[in-house]
């Protein structure tokens, strides 16, 4: 019997219009309100089991024994496998660097690493059992920092590494390490008036994802597994499964179930090698859901960092030069530390002119929590502390901030620090014109008539002023994101678009291994359908393995690049139709053979307008298919000396003002308003646009003043795994977001679009950090700002 | 143990229940009913609200042994709730009129096409306050209180009443909409 919660296509109807451009509803809009859509720890099966992972209650030790005798004793319980069970020579996976244990071998090298998984008929029956089996640890001495990772008689964390990054590192303990050098930086800052030198400290963020990791392995006949999972990526997992499991791909089957968010979460894999071996063992559908504890040690975070900036400028407000080191601490597992990197030392400069820069990012292996992908993924770190910066060279200068930023804004053909030249609009001035331009929200409003309302100070309900203490700051950030995969990495997309008449009616058929989580591909992909094809009747495909690899919902590229897909396969679609057309019309009108022919409003017609077939009576009896792969053009890798090379694909931008009110004797920030401008290229769907960017721009304000995972820096242990003491912003503590949303096209994109998921996490961060700044006149280096760094109680 | 309760106005048994059980686990697990979502399971994400006798709670905070012989209102349930609301007052909806509803069998893939919503539910999709969806449940049952005990929210009332709910999508902006919007259609009678 089939699992429940199985996706079908969804699709969406002839009352539906709208294209490109139009803010069309989502296709999965009602199902997702009536609480029909089912989301991947939504699956039921009859007779399912239960997974359990057994973690690590340490964060560095050798495993000196394992004893699961009692767990399998217990009533209930189908299955117990360590390392010793894993049924193939590949034990380990990883995104790049496959130095990923599927179970600990010898060794734990973070708290909260899996040891030992566990299948029983009731989740308590299994959680039980992974409680009863007793694993003996040897603690050796933690690595925690790039003093401790570096020092001469450091352990290392990784020994025997032979993966493409260990040449050209200069310790076994650094993930990977890539420098830029353009111009020279030091005869550039002989020409400086001013220099200004800062230190950063940026805290791990979690992805804070609401829908736990979770998934359900259901066994096939013919000994393969069919796998419903939340990832953000199918064929990536799907490359780094089946070779643990011994299987060839065409045995793993895996369906995309409904995705509760993922933000960068859910590019390594989490639960679906564990859940896989345990119904390949058992023989039984098997459904692992974190709870949200273990979702803290499930998934990789966004690499904490320490950032070292020098800024030079002469008298009249140029920029001379920048140098940074930026030292991403990447935990015990590479995940997607070597592309982070790449970022952070390709982005560090931010979007401004600087033709002599030294540059040098490197990620640490250590036994903190595994860092990789998160929304805005090295550019986040780095924009912090260059726009902290920029404040303080203005301030030096005596220039205003916003003025000095604009003085040195790159523009369409500025070169990167990279060498790369920008060749599509850069419009950072004017971004940064449009932010100020904004009404500012009515100053000390608790003085009006009716008085203060508590819920609009800091404090809030708790009641702890009435205006007393509270000052007012403004801060500015703009910041710079690269779209897309990018060095050199091959990163292409498929789309199989169907068309046929169902019921009297033309409907097209989107299918695309796309993972959908939450952005709005699937609206996207039907707008686009729409568009290219004029046809009403739109059905979206679940995402499967069934059809070529979407590229991951990532580095805000799947409307770039699965988007110029699905464009790619409905144009091959139309001309396939027009020829469909000719064959059968063509001897009937001679515009057939000699006009430009549009699909419109479910029939060809002329580039004037005159109609020549209906599509129903040109599909007639026919469908027509085409699945195809699309890629943007290609990118370099950085030269490893110099860094220089045409990395990256597209970049973006954005800009944000920040107002805050501080009770500069509690401690207490209130952000009163973060508005925000960005260039998005071309608005496909302008309510879903306007929706990433106030979605992104709150997860910069939660990193601003609250989100950090505490890792205790003597055991390495992580000490705040509950949304109870992590803090992500409610709805109290976010404030009204207006956005102006520019579009000005590039013209090497599909329909001119611009990536825009990240640019609006990055400048968030900063211009919230500037405001508090404003009203307290502290320096404040790190982020998040708590209220013992406002109150000197630190 | 053995639990009775109502959801959504029609009796139920759950059966084997383990007292450890929440009212959650029992309404996904055991009676089909996975609308009520599992964020955080420690009362902190609110995607779990429910009504319990007309009151929002976290279901993974009450356990299943506490919702014997009460009313519990979920998801799934919000469409036939406010439909009852607007044909029978403010007052609640009588107990006798509650048992009629009926949760709605199977999944309507076609966009959701005939199928009749509650006013705040078609608020969220119309004003793009969904995203990934996953807080949308629970914010939905609390809106849809919210807007019970009050038709005219200032924003001060709305955030307060939605504090307790999570959402990591859509930084609140739109779900802020959609409650000013249903709130307007209310007033309206539309």
């Amino acid at each position: 019997m089939p699992a429940n919660g199985v996706p079908t296509k969804i699709t969406q109807g002839s009352g539906t219009k709208g294209g490109i451009g139009e803010s069309t509803l989502r296709p999965d809009g009602t199902l997702k309100v009536t609480g029909e859509f089912a989301y991947s720890s939504d699956m039921w099966h009859e007779d399912m089991l239960w997974g359990q992972i057994l973690r690590s209650t340490v964060a560095h030790a050798e495993i000196v024994s394992i004893d699961t005798a009692e767990a399998l004793a217990l009533p209930g319980v189908y299955a117990v496998m360590t390392y010793d069970d894993l049924p193939t020579e590949v034990k380990h996976y990883g995104l790049e660097i496959q130095d990923t244990p599927v179970l600990a071998h010898g060794k734990v090298r973070h708290h909260g690493e899996p040891v030992a998984i566990v299948a029983a008929d009731h989740p308590e029956t299994a959680r039980r059992a992974a409680a009863k089996i007793k694993v003996e640890y040897r603690e050796l001495p933690v690595i925690t920092d790039e003093r401790s990772a570096l020092a001469p008689d450091a352990v290392l964390v990784h020994e025997g590494r032979d993966d493409h990054h260990i040449g050209h590192v200069a310790h076994p303990n650094i993930v990977h390490r890539q420098p830029i050098v353009r111009g020279d930086a030091a005869v550039a800052a002989a020409r400086a008036d001013v220099i200004v030198k800062g230190e950063y400290t940026f805290g791990m963020q979690d992805q804070a994802f609401l829908g736990p990791e979770s998934g359900l392995a259901v066994p096939e006949e013919d000994g393969g597994v069919h796998l419903y999972i939340a990832t953000q990526w199918l064929h990536s997992d799907l490359r780094q499964i089946a070779p643990v499991l011994g299987l060839p791909e065409r045995k793993v089957r895996m369906t995309l179930s409904g995705v509760g968010g993922a933000f960068g979460g859910r590019e390594d894999l989490s639960m679906q090698i564990h859940a896989c071996l345990l119904a390949l063992r058992t023989g039984k559908p098997v459904k692992i859901v974190y709870n949200r504890f273990e979702s803290f040690f499930g998934h990789v975070h966004r690499h904490p960092a320490k950032l070292y900036y020098e800024h030079g400028a002469t008298r009249d407000g140029k920029l001379t030069h920048v140098k940074c080191r930026i030292v991403l601490d990447g935990g015990a597992y590479a995940s997607a530390s070597p592309a982070v990197v790449g970022n952070a030392s390709s982005l560090s400069v931010g979007p401004y002119v600087v033709d002599d820069v030294d540059i040098e990012a490197l990620a640490l292996y250590t036994n903190n929590p595994p860092c990789g992908a998160m929304r805005g993924f090295g550019a986040v770190q780095a924009c912090f502390a260059y726009e902290a910066q920029m404040d303080k060279v203005a301030k030096e200068l005596g220039m205003d901030p916003v003025e000095f930023r604009q003085l040195n804004a790159m523009e369409q053909g500025t070169v990167m620090p990279t060498g790369q030249p920008v060749d599509s609009p850069a419009p950072v001035a004017e971004l940064l014109r449009r932010v100020k331009a904004m009404p500012l929200p009515p100053e000390r409003q608790w003085e009006s008539s009716e008085g203060a309302d508590v819920r609009q100070l800091p404090g809030g309900l708790s009641n702890t002023t009435h205006g007393e203490g509270v000052v007012r700051g403004i801060g500015y950030a703009v910041g710079i994101k690269n779209v897309g995969f990018s060095e050199g990495f091959d990163d292409y997309s498929t789309a199989r678009v169907r068309m046929e008449v169902i019921a009297g009616e033309p409907v097209a058929t989107v299918h695309t291994a796309m993972a959908e989580v939450g952005q709005g591909g699937v609206t996207v992909h039907a707008q686009i359908a729409r568009s290219e094809l004029g046809v009403a009747q739109v059905t979206i495909h679940p995402a499967d393995t069934q059809v070529g690899s979407a590229g991951s919902t990532s580095a805000s590229r799947q409307t770039y690049v699965t988007g110029g897909a699905v464009k790619n396969a409905c144009e091959l679609v139309r001309e396939r139709v027009l020829e469909l057309g000719r064959r059968k019309f063509g001897s009937y009108h001679p515009a057939w053979a000699t006009a430009e022919l549009l699909l419109e409003g479910g029939k060809v017609v002329t580039d004037g307008g005159e109609v020549l077939a209906d599509l129903v009576d040109v599909l007639e009896g026919e469908a027509v298919e085409v699945e195809e792969e699309w890629r943007h053009r290609p990118t370099e890798a950085f030269d490893l000396r110099t860094g220089q090379g045409n990395g990256h694909v597209q970049y973006s931008f954005a800009a944000h003002r920040a107002v805050v009110e501080v009770d500069t004797e509690l401690g207490l920030v209130k952000v009163i308003e973060l508005a925000c401008a960005q260039d998005v290229g071309k608005a496909l769907n302008p309510l879903s646009v306007v929706g990433q960017i106030q979605g992104g721009t709150t997860q910069g304000l939660g990193v601003a003043v609250m989100e950090e995972i505490i890792v205790d820096p003597k055991t390495a242990k992580v000490r705040n795994p509950s949304f109870t003491d992590y803090l992500i912003p409610t709805i109290l503590d976010t404030p009204t977001i207006p956005v102006d949303v520019l579009e000005l096209a590039d013209e090497h994109a599909p329909y001119g679009l611009r990536g825009i998921g990240e640019a609006p996490t990055l400048s968030s961060t900063p211009a919230v950090l500037a405001a508090i700044r404003g009203a307290t006149g502290l320096e404040l280096d790190r982020t998040p700002v708590r209220p013992e760094h406002l109150t000197g109680t630190a | 143990m053995r639990v009775n309760f109502t959801v959504n106005g029609r009796p139920q048994e759950a059966d084997d229940v383990w007292e450890g059980e929440s009212l959650l686990y029992v309404l996904r697990e055991r009676l089909g009913l996975p609308g009520s979502k599992n964020a955080c399971e420690q009362g902190e994400c609110g995607s779990c609200t429910v009504r319990l006798d007309g009151v929002p709670v976290c279901s993974c905070l009450v356990a299943a042994g506490q919702a014997e012989g009460r009313d519990v209102v979920t998801v799934e349930g919000l469409g036939d709730h406010a439909r009852q609301r607007s044909c029978g007052g403010s007052d609640g909806v009588p107990l006798d009129a509650a048992k009629g509803w009926a949760a709605k069998a199977g999944t309507d893939s076609q966009a959701g096409e005939g199928v009749e919503l509650a006013p705040i539910q078609q608020a969220f999709i119309d004003a793009g306050a969904v995203q990934c969806g996953f807080c949308t449940p629970g914010l939905l049952v609390a809106s849809d209180e919210l807007l019970e005990r009050n038709p005219n929210p200032s924003d001060a009332d709305i955030r307060e009443a939605l504090s307790g709910n999570l959402c990591r999508c859509t930084g609140y902006e739109k779900i802020m909409d959609a409650v000013r919007l249903a709130a307007a259609r209310q007033s309206e009678g539309v």
